[in-house]
């Protein structure tokens, strides 16, 4: 039997693999797939909990959220695009212009 | 005859706003005229007033509402009565001659119009003091004289014995202001005004011991006003200031404005008759004292202080006995004769570039006619001697004294009044006769312009005729003051009086012409201990010096390195050190590399997290 413990396991999981994504990775591409995962975690996580409780407000939320990645993923990638085309790189430390 | 108030009243205050315009230009000599046109035209109009004011005609005007706060009513009041009209008189006129005066004295100083400013002002302080019909208007002029005072006796600001007298004037009327301060909330406390005719008439109803309460402390402000002991010393050392301020502010006008006080409040001090008995030997004390410093100072402007300390002694007696009229008829009198001596010692001061010490003068009479003659009818009139003002005053007093059977009090102010009559010609003797010696120091005196004499000559004929008056001074005054004529039994006793202190001022009088026109004393007398001690002033200044201000400029010193900067300096530093040096450290995170953030973003997330679990907000 799959129970809620096992979504929400899997959800941290998943979580915690893209932040650590997030913190190791200097790749921009990387950056994105890693928050992909992330968003992606916090949705399972809403379907689940949505699930548990009888209440489609979680799952609609998902939706939502699966609409925000989507068009966030769109505008970056086509910065990133542009920034290629500019500095040939995708690296993270070369999106740094101004220093404290 | 309100608009005479408001003229009198305002008039200075234009004249010193104008003259203010042109404050740091360049000398103007329009700007002196113009004040001294102002001066003239309030002085005017309040002739006028004087002439129009009499029993049934009394002025009283408001000009607007100044505080109200509860039952606390004070407006901007002015009163034009018997006192506050003499007064009026009186201020503006010799500030009117002492305004001319000085287009003459300061035409070679090069703040020639920022003097006019701080006169002008002072004379308009001067005169809120004497018109206000409420004690918080009198205040207020009474510390606006003390500005005034303060400015102008630091006016030649550059020399540091001038500020440090400044300060020394503002500091020790500022100590006894305090008393007067308290005087007046007491007053508030249990009369529920300050307006003096409400006053006045509720006073009656307080305990003797509350009304003994707030003439003394009311005493004590006068006391710093007019530099009775122990707040005197301040006055010899304002005579840092140009010699018509010491004529017009430390001698004729501000100084008298504790005895004015006391008059003014005449309701106040004759329900209590042994406050008046220490008033009037305090002053009988100070008449003797002063004088006697009088007799042995070598400067020139120091005697005449001196002089007028001991002359407003005379009038704390005649004040502190019930003679007020009396009082005041001294204070106006001696306003004449002593800004005139005052205007004849700028004269030779002029005369002897700035030179004070009257040793080395001698035989100037020469070269000054008119300045010495002027200067020894002063003399005469505050020697009091028949027929100038001084007599009818200062004789006045004496019988007072003797007619209230204080006969110790007679006896000082009869010593007072021979010393007076003996640095008097001193001064003279030593300035206008004898030997040239100004020629050993090689000065060149000349006599000053002749405007400048005219405008002593009123004050002078004053000082002459000014006696005169005395029966319809007395016949007006009254009106408003209580009634008061010495009554000496058997009546001839008065005469003989009369005679003794003719007789002491007389003789005194030859006796100082005698000696010093016989070479003056010899070298001997200044090895005398009596000499040294009246030369040092009775050694007060040093005992203030060492007593006071020295162990409080170690205690203000103490804790001002050890309390300020050790610790409450310190403690405000160490706050902002720690800020700035956490600032420093933590600056380093802001390097604008994108993973760095990315981290530092993730570490706040987990300890967040962190918090959450520990603190477990959602229950």
């Amino acid at each position: 039997m799959i129970t809620i413990t096992h979504y929400l396991v899997l959800s941290s999981i998943l979580f915690t693999i893209g932040l650590v994504g997030i913190i190791r990775r200097k790749n921009l591409l990387m950056l994105f797939f890693s928050t992909e995962i992330i968003l992606n975690a916090v949705n399972i996580g809403f379907a689940a909990i949505s699930k548990y409780y009888h209440d489609m407000t979680g799952q609609m939320f998902a939706f939502f959220i699966i609409a925000v990645a989507a068009s966030e993923v769109a505008v970056g990638l086509g910065l990133l695009v542009l920034w290629y085309k500019r500095k040939s790189t995708i690296d993270l430390d070369s999106l740094q212009s101004m220093r404290g | 005859m309100e608009k005479f108030i408001y003229i009198t009243l305002f008039a200075p205050l234009v004249g010193s706003l104008v003259s203010a315009i042109f404050g740091a230009k360049k000398k103007n000599t329009a700007v002196g005229i113009f004040a001294s046109i102002m001066l003239l035209v309030s002085a005017f109009s309040a002739i006028i007033l004087l002439c129009n004011i009499d029993a049934e005609h009394v002025y009283h005007v408001k000009l607007m509402d100044w505080i109200i706060a509860g039952n606390l009513h004070i407006p901007f009041g002015f009163v034009a009565d018997q006192v506050s009209v003499v007064m009026m008189s009186m201020v503006t006129f010799v500030s009117a001659m002492i305004h001319i005066y000085s287009i003459g004295y300061m035409e070679h100083d090069e703040s020639f119009n920022r003097f006019f400013v701080y006169l002008s002002l002072f004379v308009f302080s001067m005169l809120i003091l004497v018109m206000s019909d409420n004690f918080v208007g009198l205040f207020i002029g009474w510390e606006g004289v003390g500005l005034c005072s303060w400015l102008l006796i630091g006016f030649w600001y550059h020399k540091d014995s001038a500020s440090w007298a400044a300060n020394e004037a503002f500091i020790m009327n500022r100590i006894a202001d305090l008393g007067m301060l308290i005087g007046l909330f007491l007053i508030y406390w249990n009369t529920g005004s300050l307006q003096y005719d409400v006053v006045f008439e509720k006073v009656g109803d307080l305990s003797v011991a509350t009304v003994t309460l707030i003439g003394i402390f009311l005493f004590i402000g006068a006391m710093g006003k007019s530099a009775q002991f122990p707040f005197h010393t301040w006055l010899a050392d304002a005579m840092e200031g140009p010699t018509p301020v010491s004529a017009l502010i430390h001698a004729a006008t501000m100084v008298t404005a504790g005895v004015f006080l006391i008059i003014r409040a005449n309701h106040i001090f004759s329900m209590i008759p042994n406050v008046g008995i220490c008033i009037a030997s305090l002053g009988a004390f100070v008449a003797v004292f002063a004088a006697s410093m009088a007799l042995v100072n070598n400067d020139l402007k120091k005697i005449i202080a001196y002089s007028t300390l001991s002359q407003l002694g005379y009038m704390f007696v005649a004040a502190g006995l019930g003679a007020y009229w009396i009082a005041l008829f001294h204070l106006v009198a001696h306003a004449f004769f002593k800004s005139v001596l005052f205007l004849g010692a700028g004269n030779v001061m002029h005369a002897m570039d700035d030179e004070l010490n009257i040793k080395k003068m001698g035989g100037l009479g020469d070269k000054m006619k008119w300045t010495m003659i002027i200067m020894t009818i002063a003399s005469f009139a505050l020697a009091g001697i028949y027929p100038f003002a001084g007599f009818f005053s200062k004789d006045k007093i004496l019988e007072v004294a003797f007619a209230q059977d204080h006969y110790v009090l007679w006896a000082m102010l009869w010593i007072g009044a021979g010393m007076t009559a003996f640095y008097s010609f001193r001064l003279v003797m030593l300035v206008f006769f004898g030997e040239e010696k100004y020629k050993h120091y090689g000065f060149h005196p000349h006599e000053v312009k002749a405007f400048v004499l005219w405008a002593m000559a009123p004050l002078a004929l004053f000082a002459t005729v000014g006696g005169f008056f005395e029966h319809s001074f007395m016949k007006f005054t009254t009106e408003l003051l209580p009634e008061y004529e010495p009554e000496i039994e058997p009546h001839f006793m008065s005469y003989v009086l009369m005679a003794l202190t003719l007789g002491l001022a007389i003789s005194s009088i030859l006796f100082a012409v005698y000696k010093y026109k016989t070479g003056g004393f010899s070298k001997k007398v200044e090895e005398y201990p009596i000499y040294k001690l009246l030369l040092n002033q009775y050694y007060i200044p040093e005992f203030y010096n060492k007593c006071i201000i020295k162990p409080y400029m170690a205690i203000a010193s103490f804790l001002w390195l050890k309390i300020d900067v050790a610790i409450v300096d310190k403690t405000v530093d160490t706050i902002a050190k720690v800020l700035y040096d956490g600032g420093d450290k933590a600056r380093v995170m802001q390097s604008g590399n994108l993973s760095n953030m990315l981290r530092l973003m993730v570490f706040g997330l987990l300890v967040l997290l962190l918090l959450v679990v520990i603190f477990n907000p959602v229950k």
